[in-house]
């Protein structure tokens, strides 16, 4: 599918080329596409979007950026004329989104989040209905058609249900079908979800072509790290306009502010703490083997030289990322005391061998979930599972800690075989499982309280434990409030104080940091850091390739089959070539994604 | 895409796709929509087995008569008389007896529910007999806890001693009246023949609505509403274009449905075939309008369906008089079945199948149906304005 290198080169390179030059595209002289004039918009007492004011111009790919509940999507539906404001005024090709709603529905085409299709018609029909519904010959337009089915490399497969591809192919349908009668301005909303790095790189090609054409693209995203590959950006956040202008400019205001401690080794998360807890760094995670800071404005890095000193580890100036000048933005991270994994006394366990499996498989029908997957996992280990939607992730994970019974092979935990083991063994394990699984209608302190039963605490242990869930993670306001009603950031540290109240020695948390804003998520990696100090051994899956950075070991999956399992600096170090001296998670995934797909590839021609 | 740059963007919006309504448009819709009904397993279960599924339960396993109910009958009197009488009560087919002479040995039987109920012949039979009709003949003791039942028990009971007192050609003890039942439109009083119309306005409540609902509640749920919202198609174009498939969808179902009902469970349809389409039409009017109102509202799959369950199946089923007659309501109940569809396309079709076309029965039918279906459709309107506010 893939195959050739993307278009535009990898963030690390534009980053490392300091891109602080104003762009091209940005001269004033290219024609404004979207004015947002003053835009408000309020659902009962929520407040979506406050007075705001951007220009969008034609030939840019501009980014809609921010966490979720920013308010990025209430923006694209407002601009595809789905939403009215309820003060001030948007235009979008020169057409004002309430009273030309109609020319609105002509001059854009939107690809709505999980991109609009019709899942049980084929590719072909999919493309048909929308250029009939665009006020297209579908006949008549052959040439149209060969030309985008060529653009999205789907000319192959036309007759496949659209519900029957793949996340990548069926995002570039979605954007095929939105593309239908050229639309003036194209609005994606996250097209990124959901999709695995190859073929988002595709994506990028395709949206680098129609802005060279002088379509105007907006594209939504919660990923920061796409930020960058942006022209330029709005960044929202809390349905403020945090920044408005191309990414470059906003990390250039953190030039000299960005340093790695090289090799810390086994000591990266005690280094991590500390460097967290100083009053210079305003933030700090774990890269590989390194640990990378962030300093506060008009600060000098003294402190962090000391520590480096400390530490014996030598400290280097790295290019300033738009994650970092976004944590920034909004005063920096959160400290990097873990007032969780303090209380917690250290974990003695018989073996040195946590969580093991041999041999395991999981078929559904014919289909292959899980081919033939093996490791080890050591004690205090962090073990990340890694891999595109569909890979395999979550049917191992659930294997593993007993809630589905493998095909064939093995699978243990602590040396028990949870499937056939008591409730006492499953009291040795936390899980935290995907969208944070709370009860819905029991109310937060009563979610903790049926945690806090099911594990087989009782009387005054039990009351203590609870209070201090409810001190660590700030769950006073909301004891009585109901979990749907939390924000995302509360609701997953509701999820983490219910997976960890009965201190359980393993830990397997599937996608916690999904949809959570970036400080949430530091804020939950340092509880995680702390307790695998401690020694409790992390499981967990993630679609977000930075956070991989805070495994010890990564497992790669794809296709239900393991195809790497090393550290992340290891698989990073794999990827390392000429025009990509220094790769990212990401890349190292695509890397190892298009290898596997050359060998599959060798190996269907071998027996033919 | 090609390189070539065409004219500014403004210039390039044609004027004919900003129409309201585009014949092209529709007819790509309805193509999809028809597409994805016939690939959705689901879609034609619910329109093609689920109506047969249910005209062979109405037909066959549901059954509100009464078939050889197994009572006892207690011979106290050993006369010739209460012999004769006896052998009347085991000639019937719609009972299945017991003989027995201790009133003991039934009544544990009645209790234990074995049997539906007695009727005892006493020992002095005989002079009852010769008295005139001034005591009662027989005693008759029923189970209450199945009224139905014990109702058939009572008149079926009587019916046997009124025959065969007539029988005896002695003189009827009220020489004046006799009553002869006659049941007219179902002579046989047959419940299969009132229950199997009436089924056809359960199954087109259920693709109607239910269906419906489904089907628009997906299209929330899966974003792609949004995606077609998005598009130049109007308001308009897309119900309709969601509508049309499900309204044929109905249509077909009904035919197939009454040749089922005619071929294979022998109900007549003595109407014609153009007023049952007609009737059929109408109704499918506030059935669909119905579906579309609580998508519409609830966006949600499992909901619409617990919705369309709960105001469009079950009132179809409880209030519209095909299994309970309305008459028999209690007034406030009786009030609320005049908002209810399916009250009205029910007697329409008892009428069209038992009796013929009345057009007296079918216009205000027809008018009640029409006005509700316009008021559904006038709020799905109002629920479903071009935008997702």
């Amino acid at each position: 599918m893939p195959g050739k290198p993307p278009a535009r080169t990898s963030k690390a390179v534009d980053v490392a080329s300091g891109s602080t030059t104003s762009d091209p595209l940005r001269d004033t002289d290219s024609e404004v596409a979207v004015v947002i004039d003053g835009v408000s918009k309020h659902f009962g007492s929520v407040h979506a979007l406050q007075s705001l004011n951007a220009h969008i111009r034609y030939g840019c790919l501009t980014g809609l950026v921010g966490p979720d509940g920013a308010g990025k999507t209430t923006l694209m539906r407002i601009l595809t004329g789905l939403l009215a404001p309820n003060s001030g005024q948007a235009t979008v090709a020169g057409f004002d989104v309430v009273d030309d709603n109609d020319a609105i529905h002509v001059a854009t085409g939107y690809m709505p989040q999980r991109f609009g299709l019709y899942e049980d018609l084929s590719v072909m029909e999919n493309m048909r209905l929308y250029a009939q519904l665009r006020g297209m010959d579908a006949d008549r337009n052959a040439d149209l058609f060969a030309e985008l089915l060529d653009f999205t490399r789907l000319a192959p497969f036309t007759e496949r249900l659209a519900g029957k591809l793949s996340g990548g192919m069926k995002q570039k349908l979605g954007l095929a079908c939105a593309l239908m009668a050229r639309p003036a301005v194209l609005l994606l909303d996250e097209p990124g979800v959901g999709v695995d790095p190859v073929s988002r790189q595709d994506l990028w090609r395709m949206v680098q072509a129609l802005t060279d054409e002088g379509m105007a693209v907006v594209w939504s995203t919660a990923y920061l790290d796409e930020a960058e590959r942006c022209d330029s950006v709005l960044l929202l956040n809390e349905g403020q306009l945090a920044y408005d202008g191309p990414p470059g400019e906003l990390t250039a205001r953190l030039t000299n502010r960005s340093f790695r401690l090289e090799q810390v080794g086994d000591q990266r998360r005690a280094v991590l703490a500390e460097a967290l807890d100083l009053e210079s760094v305003s933030d700090g995670v774990i890269q590989g083997a390194g640990v990378r800071m962030v300093l506060r404005a008009d600060t000098g890095s003294e402190q962090i030289t000391a520590l480096a000193g400390r530490v014996d580890a030598q400290l280097r100036a790295v290019p300033a990322r738009f994650e970092d000048a976004f944590i920034d933005l909004l005063g920096g991270g959160p400290g990097g005391t873990s007032a969780l994994a303090e209380g917690l006394s250290p974990v003695e366990l018989a073996s040195d061998v946590a969580v093991s499996c041999r041999d395991l498989t999981k078929r559904f029908g014919d289909f292959t979930a899980t081919d033939n997957v093996s490791f080890e996992v050591r004690k205090g280990e962090i073990f990340g599972l890694l891999g595109p939607n569909g890979a395999g992730k979550s049917t191992t994970f659930k294997m593993l800690c007993g809630l589905l019974k493998p095909t064939s092979g093995e699978a243990q935990v602590v040396g028990l075989d949870l499937r056939r083991a008591t409730g006492a063994a499953k009291g040795q394990l936390g899980y935290m499982a995907q969208k944070f699984s709370l009860y819905g209608l029991l109310s937060v302190r009563q979610n903790l309280e049926f945690s806090a039963g099911v594990y087989g605490l009782k009387g005054a242990a039990r009351q203590a434990r609870i209070e201090e869930m409810i001190d660590i993670f700030g769950l006073q306001p909301w004891l009585s409030a109901a979990p749907d009603s939390l924000p995302l950031g509360y609701k997953q540290r509701l999820a983490l104080a219910c997976a960890v109240m009965h201190r359980p020695p393993v830990l397997f948390l599937d996608e916690p940091t999904s949809g959570v804003d970036p400080i949430t998520r530091r804020e939950f990696w340092t509880h995680i850091n702390g307790l695998a100090r401690k020694g409790v051994t992390v499981m967990v899956t993630t679609h977000f390739m930075d956070e991989a950075e805070y495994c010890d070991r990564v497992a790669m999956l794809y296709r239900a089959r393991l195809i790497a399992l090393d550290t992340p600096d290891a698989l990073k170090r794999g990827a390392v070539s000429d025009h990509q001296p220094d790769p990212t998670m990401e890349d190292a995934f695509i890397h190892l994604v298009e290898a596997e797909d050359l060998a599959d590839e060798a190996r269907s021609g071998a027996t033919v | 895409m090609n390189g070539s740059n065409g004219p500014r963007p403004e210039q390039r919006v044609p004027l004919e796709a900003m129409r309201r309504f585009d014949p092209k448009r529709l007819w790509a819709l309805v193509l999809k929509e028809s597409l994805q009904a016939m690939r959705d397993p689901s879609t034609l279960l619910i329109a093609f087995v689920l109506p047969v599924v249910l005209l062979f339960l109405f037909a066959y396993a549901v059954s509100l008569d009464v078939r050889a109910v197994r009572i006892g009958v207690v011979q106290e009197s050993q006369s010739a008389s209460a012999h004769s009488l006896a052998a009347a009560f085991a000639g019937t087919r719609y009972l299945n007896v017991t003989f027995v002479h201790d009133r003991r040995e039934v009544a544990d039987r009645v209790v234990s529910g074995s049997l539906r109920g007695f009727v005892v012949i006493p020992q002095d039979f005989e002079q009852r007999l010769a008295n005139r009709g001034v005591q009662p003949l027989v005693q008759i003791i029923t189970d209450g806890s199945q009224p139905n039942t014990a109702n058939y028990v009572t008149n079926y009971a009587q019916g046997v001693v009124q025959t065969w007192r007539g029988g005896l050609g002695v003189e009827a003890p009220q020489a004046g009246v006799t009553l002869e039942p006659r049941y007219w439109f179902n002579a046989e009083l047959e419940s299969r023949r009132s229950l199997v119309p009436g089924a056809i306005a359960i199954v087109m409540t259920i693709i109607g609505t239910m269906l419906t609902a489904l089907v628009v509640a997906r299209e929330w749920e899966r974003g792609t509403m949004e995606a077609v919202l998005s598009t130049p198609a109007s308001v308009v174009e897309i119900l309709i274009g969601k509508l049309l498939p499900y309204f044929a969808l109905g249509m077909l179902s009904t035919l197939g449905a009454t040749a089922l009902a005619v071929f294979v469970f022998d109900v007549p349809l003595r109407g014609s075939l153009a007023a049952l389409l007609l009737l059929s039409a109408t109704f499918m009017v506030p059935a669909l309008g119905q579906g579309l109102l609580i998508s519409s509202v609830t966006r949600n799959q499992f909901l619409a369906a617990q919705i369309a369950l709960f105001s469009g199946f079950l009132p179809a089923f409880m209030l519209s008089g095909f299994l309970y007659e309305i008459d028999a309501m209690p007034a406030p109940i009786r009030a609320i079945t005049w908002l209810i569809p399916a009250r009205y396309f029910v007697s329409s079709l008892k009428t069209i199948f038992l009796a013929g076309d009345i057009w007296a029965v079918f216009v205000p039918n027809l008018l009640a149906m029409a006005g509700i279906g316009i008021l559904f459709f006038l709020l799905a309107k109002r629920a479903t304005r071009k935008n997702l506010e």
